[in-house]
């Protein structure tokens, strides 16, 4: 039996959950059985709903004190649903939660784990999970050699296949653990689309000149609902909040569609965006690194070409 | 207070990435080695960030490796460590390295283990929490922020679209990121002293081997770049629209 760990923030699964539950689901396809998930604490979504990506069963522990997160309490409850439910193949989103827990499962359960997978277990000999790495640059085939096995599925990695079905929603009872991490706050950015989970990115660099020009890369993010981020060098020098760092030594994204404006391309930028299904580069130097690692580019300056842009989008959505 | 400082050797962020042995194996022709960029910049600068605000901090490192590794565990200890472990071993997968890394935090007795939130080669995200887990500590992943108040550490930490903010009493294991510290280069004082400061090296504990890498392969090469005119924007966004269908 596989088993899918569903994220929740607020009371509403993560979208990347969804992946992962129909990741869960495909799996057990392939190894000819079923998939079940637990989620912790109090969630409003219909969690009946995971059945159209392929769960069976659904086990809750809606316990508000667990909405606070705690890696050493949610290991312990996810390692008792791993026992209670017999799974053999316990998947995750790769999330800021996956990566706190899933490596303390790894050794809870003596369970082989493949972090950052980017494609279904491959099970005709043995069971082997591609996944990324050094850095987006290349992929390695890792062998699990344990009995139990651990999956945290990147982002935008997989295409989820809706189905017909509902879940059913047990209760999974548990003894309640104490934490010892004190959550005294949380802040989330709001008014923006969390870079990790964006479809569309639009993203700046240095050939922007300066952080008043930032504009252009914020207007065009905003017609196409789309995240903001930036290169390296435009976070160093404060033009734009670290956060928005996408490349090696930052974040790691994979979305649809990743606009580069004024980017040169350099080999640690491409690490944490050549995941990215298209990728588009507005650049004016026709020798720019990033013309090789693009699907569509524009050689020209972006003050010239973005405004034009923008006014293409707003005439496709019909807003000029 | 006693500060353990994980450190890893990667290949240099503009290495060629390249495999050999019927892509089994990462060809190291030519690469140089460095310390893992998320271990030095900030787990590692954090920690000494903390010895100079309290005389009193000890900094530990320790490094997985063969010693091909010597290189990078001096520049760490020019950098600031007090001195260094290394368990000369292969690092054979990632729960084998957490074993050895927790057989020297258990011997150490370490108030704080501190680990990047990942290595540039393997991008594992695992080693700080399979360290926590085999001591039976609290871990903090993925950490902008990290004060100290006596026993209590106050670590703000990254989640999707935020951050969160925790306190924790120690002992503790955290992996830490941008926002942490920021790179520094080692003077010529740290460098000449490196050169005597303590370097023990260790045999590797038994530890179970749970994955290995059975084959790499290299992303597909893209079809090549559909340029459009810059007089004309708008046949860019027709294309994204019709063609690529992402917008």
């Amino acid at each position: 039996m596989n088993l899918v760990f569903i994220d929740q923030a607020e009371g509403h699964i993560k979208k990347a959950s969804f992946e992962a539950a129909s990741y869960a689901a495909q799996t057990a396809a392939l190894m000819g059985t079923t998939a079940e998930a637990i989620v912790l604490g109090t969630v409003s979504d219909d969690l009946t709903a995971l059945g159209r990506y392929g769960i069976t069963k659904v086990h809750t522990v809606a316990d508000a004190n667990l909405n606070e997160f705690d890696a050493q309490v949610y290991t312990q409850l996810i390692a008792e649903a791993v026992k209670a439910t017999g799974a053999d193949v316990l998947v995750f989103a790769n999330t800021t939660t996956a990566k706190a827990v899933a490596p303390r499962l790894s050794v809870k359960l003596k369970a082989g784990l493949v972090s950052g997978a980017v494609a279904l277990p491959d099970i005709s000999n043995g069971f082997t999970v591609k996944k990324s790495v050094f850095s987006g640059k290349a992929f390695a085939n890792i062998a699990v050699t344990t009995a139990i096995r651990i999956i945290a599925v990147n982002l935008n990695a997989f295409t989820i296949q809706e189905v017909e079905g509902s879940a059913t929603v047990v209760p999974f009872t548990v003894q309640p653990i104490s934490s010892k991490v004190k959550v005294s706050g949380v802040d989330k950015i709001t008014g923006e689309v969390p870079l990790g989970e964006a479809d569309i990115v639009v993203s700046g660099g240095r050939g922007l000149k300066g952080p008043e020009n930032w504009g252009l890369v914020t207007e065009l993010a905003g017609l196409l609902n789309a995240a903001t981020a930036c290169s390296r060098p435009v976070a160093d020098i404060h033009w734009r909040p670290h956060h928005e760092h996408v490349g090696q030594t930052g974040l790691a994204i994979a979305p649809n569609l990743y606009i580069a404006i004024g980017i040169s391309g350099a080999i640690q930028h491409l690490a944490g965006v050549n995941r990215s299904k298209t990728i588009v580069v507005i650049n004016k130097d026709p020798e720019a690194p990033f013309f090789k690692a693009a699907d569509y580019g524009i050689v020209g300056d972006a003050f010239e070409v973005v405004p034009k842009m923008i006014d293409a989008v707003k005439k496709m959505k019909g807003i000029a | 207070m006693k500060i353990l400082v994980c450190i890893s050797k990667t290949p240099d962020t503009t290495a060629k990435i390249a495999f050999t042995d019927n892509n089994t194996k990462f060809a190291t022709d030519g690469i140089q080695w460095i310390i893992n960029p998320y271990d030095e910049w900030y787990a590692l600068v954090r920690a000494i960030e903390l010895k100079e605000a309290d005389a009193g901090v000890t900094i530990h490192l320790v490094n997985v490796g063969t010693a091909e590794s010597e290189p990078i565990i001096r520049k760490a200890l020019a950098l600031g460590g007090d001195a260094a472990f290394r368990v000369n071993t292969l690092e054979e997968d990632s729960y084998f390295v957490a074993a050895q890394i927790a057989a020297i935090a258990r011997e150490g007795a370490y108030d704080i283990v501190f680990t990047g939130k990942e290595t540039i080669d393997y991008n594992g995200s695992s080693i700080g929490g399979m360290v926590a887990e085999l001591l039976d500590l609290p871990y903090i992943s993925h950490a902008v922020k990290f004060d100290l108040s006596g026993n209590t550490a106050t670590v703000v930490r990254e989640i999707e679209g935020g951050e969160e903010t925790d306190q924790v009493s120690l002992p503790i294991v955290v992996s830490c990121q941008k926002g942490m510290a920021e790179q520094r280069i080692p003077n010529m004082k740290g460098i000449m002293g490196a050169r005597t400061k303590p370097l023990t090296v260790s045999e590797p504990v038994t530890a179970d081997i749970l994955t290995r890498v059975a084959s790499f392969d290299l992303p597909p090469a893209k079809a090549g770049v559909k340029l459009v005119s810059a007089e004309h924007p708008e046949e860019l966004i027709r294309l994204l629209h019709e063609e690529a269908k992402a917008i």
